[in-house]
């Protein structure tokens, strides 16, 4: 199914002047624009992903059956590690980054990021990180989990555990600095006519992140580094034989890791909230309220951590502040989750690729989130902690939430970056095959949970067998997946229907330039005509307010 | 939707059974939050279903939806509804908690870590022996019954199994048996790596950490085998730590202390046993080391002959 289209428009469309392609090559070096680099983020991104649900595969097989018989208990331990280290720092947060980087400077009429070099720098440290991690399997990955608690972070793998440390340095570093370029540009680069209340609310979901990573990230650094020096140096920061305190570790490490869980869902927020109005042809409801409200997750992200450590070494006091703190993050959270709803319901919803993922999204994260509350109450979640349910949990906000949504806007934004169309029906198969693969894998991890099975295992207790063979069954329908995506990418790529300037009729600012872009983003200052929600315009209003003539005539009379 | 949401909050069968009173209110807590999301659940994808549906564009119409960009009284409506269930669920929380024995003042500080040796410096406050008494988890329910002693289980986990030893009988094993309706008060710290002390059936979970204590307290009051699991990632086999909990009548338990205590007597091996270092003096401690760190006779007498 397609939407109406324009009249194909050339990419180039400046009669006056030629504009100066992007060359394949280009992608493959060193490149200060903000466009390359996005596109270079999201396909190391991609390939990472792969590689991360590789290990998965490879995870759920073991799992069909109670003993550890496909591999060794020991590298099921490095497997696990590695899957969610990989799945975290270089797929869901260079790809959050990836669309940063390729639409603030365009949804606010910039030519480039603040930073360009700087930007590119943050991109060239991703595939050194992602590769210095991945040959840590060469002689033993790490093996105490993405969160590599100490002691056994210190007695473990020890090598894979140095070369974690140091690729997390490295990927955090990178993060931080493309964090910089994303605040400086959105606060002081947008043209003059777009006030900070007519920005695309992915600019603000992009404003939120940056001060989590900038505020969050230098404390994984300091734990990191302290916990190198228990490793290598034999101090005892976090090593209690030495008299150090490894809960420490765990207050440093969740300091920056819960609002790490922010980082990777607020981009993909504000994603949803630019492709809704799109194809359900109604502004986005309540502009204020999510624009607010993902400043307010920033915020509060900030004071929630050690929900995390609720059955560790913390006092009663301290769980209960926490809990407190963690159920009001459920407000903000819920006002977008009915401000989503509400945007789509009377409008005129296309049923492609793009809109059917970000309802996928919603339905999706809202089983992760609802989760979630429940987790944040102490006496349920000293039950839970540390079992299946917590995995069914952060799955759904991650997979169902943060991937679903950048599956959606991987299809809402491949017309602009590439120039050409997606096939809608291997679009449409590739979301029923993902939706599907998806709960049927994640929905059993709850009860399994709650039923007794504890997390991070090779063995476990027979009477789990059936709905781990379940999980496992989906996880390769959700392998499977994959390939309708890939053959679309690649066929539309190469033959896919030639895309005009603006296939989806939107109205924010990168859907008014050329697709693909010209290098410079726009042909001189381009001129807000709309704010970034306004369908709906073209309507005549019953009660008698201005018709659109007169509004056309008043925009065109402030831009003389 | 409502009664939908009552009833599957109700009859989710979704836990395994529960063998104290403080499981049970858990549980009571659980189905509560089951409800309040079964309840959203089907208001919100129940919107997003009809949406699909009813609000489908028809084909050939390009033209836009209607204007709608907000509803303010709508907006704090669906504010004000979220606010007031998570307060109603940190209250509720809050109140079981409680009555687990979460806020006992005896298990709620943090003393910090401590040194096996720590003695010695009992003049640093951080490390004052006095406090080894104040632990973290889950301590005495403000409720419960004056009068009955807890009965007191030290617990030590190593890589990869739980040790068990009982002050009041002197008993050390590999598998926790209790009597029905006593309080249980596990004292627990861990040998090597952070482990974590879980009792599905009673809800209840706890770390235990090197160099620290952690407390859990409860009572069952059924009788059963019960799964221990530990619940921290702990190295290779974190996945075959298990042991069994045995809750039994109070004559089983009389008779397995029995049996254990004349299996102790008879081939008990003073120097196999763990000990705990806190209790010895230093020259007790270190003695069975000093041959290692070959602190031999010969030695001492040159190195006093030098000074």
């Amino acid at each position: 199914m397609s939407t109406t289209v324009e009249k194909i428009v050339p990419a180039i469309s400046d009669g006056h002047k030629e504009h100066p392609q992007r060359k394949w090559q280009d992608y493959f070096g060193f490149s200060t624009d903000h466009k390359v680099i996005g596109i270079q983020y999201l396909t190391t991104a991609f390939f990472f992903y792969f590689i991360g649900g590789a290990l998965a595969e490879v995870m759920r097989t073991e799992l069909a059956t109670p003993d550890p018989d496909f591999v060794q208990p020991e590298f099921y331990n490095q497997l696990l590690t590695m899957h969610g280290t990989i799945m975290l720092f270089l797929w869901i947060i260079p790809a959050g980054a990836a669309f940063a980087n390729y639409l603030i400077p365009l949804m606010i009429g910039a030519e480039d990021m603040a930073f360009p070099r700087l930007n590119a720098v943050a991109f060239w440290m991703i595939p050194p990180g992602g590769i210095l991690l991945l040959s840590s399997f060469f002689n033993g990955a790490p093996q105490a989990g993405w969160t590599s608690y100490p002691p056994l972070s210190l007695v473990s793998g020890k090598s894979g555990e140095e070369i974690w440390i140091l690729s997390l340095l490295l990927l955090g570093t990178s993060s931080m600095f493309g964090a910089i370029n994303f605040v400086t540009t959105i606060l002081l680069m947008r043209i003059p006519d777009m006030d900070i209340h007519s920005m695309p609310l992915f600019c603000w979901s992009m404003l939120a992140t940056s001060g989590l990573i900038l505020l969050g990230t230098p404390v994984l650094g300091a734990a990191l580094i302290l916990l190198s020096f228990d490793l290598m140096a034999g101090t005892a920061f976090f090593n209690p034989a030495g008299g150090g305190d490894p809960v420490v570790y765990q207050h440093m490490f969740w300091f920056y890791s819960h609002p790490a869980v922010y980082i990777m869902i607020l981009p993909f927020f504000g994603a949803i909230s630019e492709i809704l109005p799109v194809h359900a042809r109604k502004p986005i409801f309540g502009y204020r309220a999510i624009a607010y409200s993902s400043l307010a997750i920033s915020f509060l992200g900030l004071i929630v951590w050690a929900h995390h450590m609720f059955s560790s070494g913390t006092p009663g006091w301290l769980r209960m502040f926490f809990m407190a703190t963690t159920m009001i993050i459920a407000v903000p959270t819920g006002i977008k989750v009915f401000s989503w709803c509400a945007t789509l319901w009377g409008g005129k919803l296309s049923l492609n690729s793009a809109l059917l993922f970000a309802v996928g999204f919603l339905s999706s994260f809202l089983i992760g989130g609802l989760s979630g509350v429940m987790l944040a109450s102490v006496p349920f979640d000293i039950h839970v902690h540390d079992t299946y349910f917590i995995v069914a949990h952060f799955h759904y906000v991650l997979f169902g939430g943060s991937v679903f949504g950048l599956f959606a806007a991987v299809y809402h934004w491949f017309p602009k970056m590439t120039g050409k169309m997606v096939n809608e029906t291997l679009g449409q198969i590739h979301f029923v095959m993902t939706f599907i693969g998806f709960n049927i894998t994640f929905l059993p991890m709850h009860q399994l949970g709650l039923q007794g099975m504890n997390r991070r295992i090779a063995l476990y207790d027979p009477q789990f067998q059936t709905l781990n063979i379940i999980c496992t069954v989906g996880s390769y329908i959700l392998a499977l997946s994959t390939f309708p995506f890939i053959i679309n990418i690649i066929w539309s790529l190469m033959k896919g229907k030639k895309a005009a300037r603006n296939p989806w009729r939107a109205l924010t600012l990168e859907w008014q330039t050329a697709s693909p872009p010209i290098i410079e983003n726009f042909e001189g200052e381009p001129v807000l005509w709309a704010g970034p929600y306004d369908y709906g315009i073209d309507q005549e209003s019953i009660d008698g307010d201005e018709s659109v003539e007169d509004m056309l005539a008043t925009i065109s009379a402030e831009g003389q | 939707m409502t009664l939908i949401s009552l009833w599957y909050g109700q009859n989710h069968g979704l836990l395994p059974i529960a063998a104290s009173n403080d499981a049970s209110e858990v549980d009571g807590l659980f189905n509560f939050m089951m409800t309040i999301a079964t309840g959203l659940f089907l208001l919100v994808e129940g919107v997003l279903v009809y949406s699909l549906i009813k609000f489908r564009r028809r084909k050939g119409d390009t033209t836009d939806g209607p204007p709608m960009e907000g509803n303010v009284p709508l907006e704090i409506f669906w504010t004000a509804i979220p606010t007031v269930i998570v307060f109603i669920l940190s209250i509720y929380s809050f109140e079981i908690y409680n009555r687990m024995g979460g806020l006992d003042p005896m298990a709620s500080g943090d003393s910090g870590p401590q040194m096996a040796y720590a003695h010695h410096h009992s003049q640093l406050v951080a490390l004052d022996t006095n406090r080894q008494n104040v632990a973290l988890g889950l301590g005495v329910s403000p409720d419960s019954q004056q009068g009955i002693s807890p009965l007191e289980v030290k617990v030590n986990g190593i890589q990869y199994a739980w040790v068990f030893t009982y002050p009041e009988t002197g008993i050390i094993s590999g598998e926790i048996h209790v009597p029905i309706n006593r309080p249980v008060a596990l004292k627990m710290t861990g040998g090597d790596v952070i482990h974590a002390f879980w009792l599905p059936e009673f809800r209840i979970k706890q770390d235990v950490i090197p160099g620290r204590v952690t407390n859990l307290v409860f009572t069952p009051n059924k009788i059963g085998k019960y799964p221990v699991i530990c619940a921290e990632l702990c190295g290779a086999y974190h996945g075959g730590m298990k042991t069994q909990l045995y809750v039994e009548s109070e004559e089983d338990y009389q008779k397995w202390v029995q049996d254990n205590t004349i299996a102790m007597n008879d081939d008990i091996d003073e120097s196999s046993v763990a000990v705990n270092p806190v209790s010895n003096s230093d020259q007790d401690f270190l003695s069975p080391y000093a041959n290692n760190l070959g602190v031999a006779a010969d030695a001492l007498e040159q190195l006093k002959s030098q000074s």
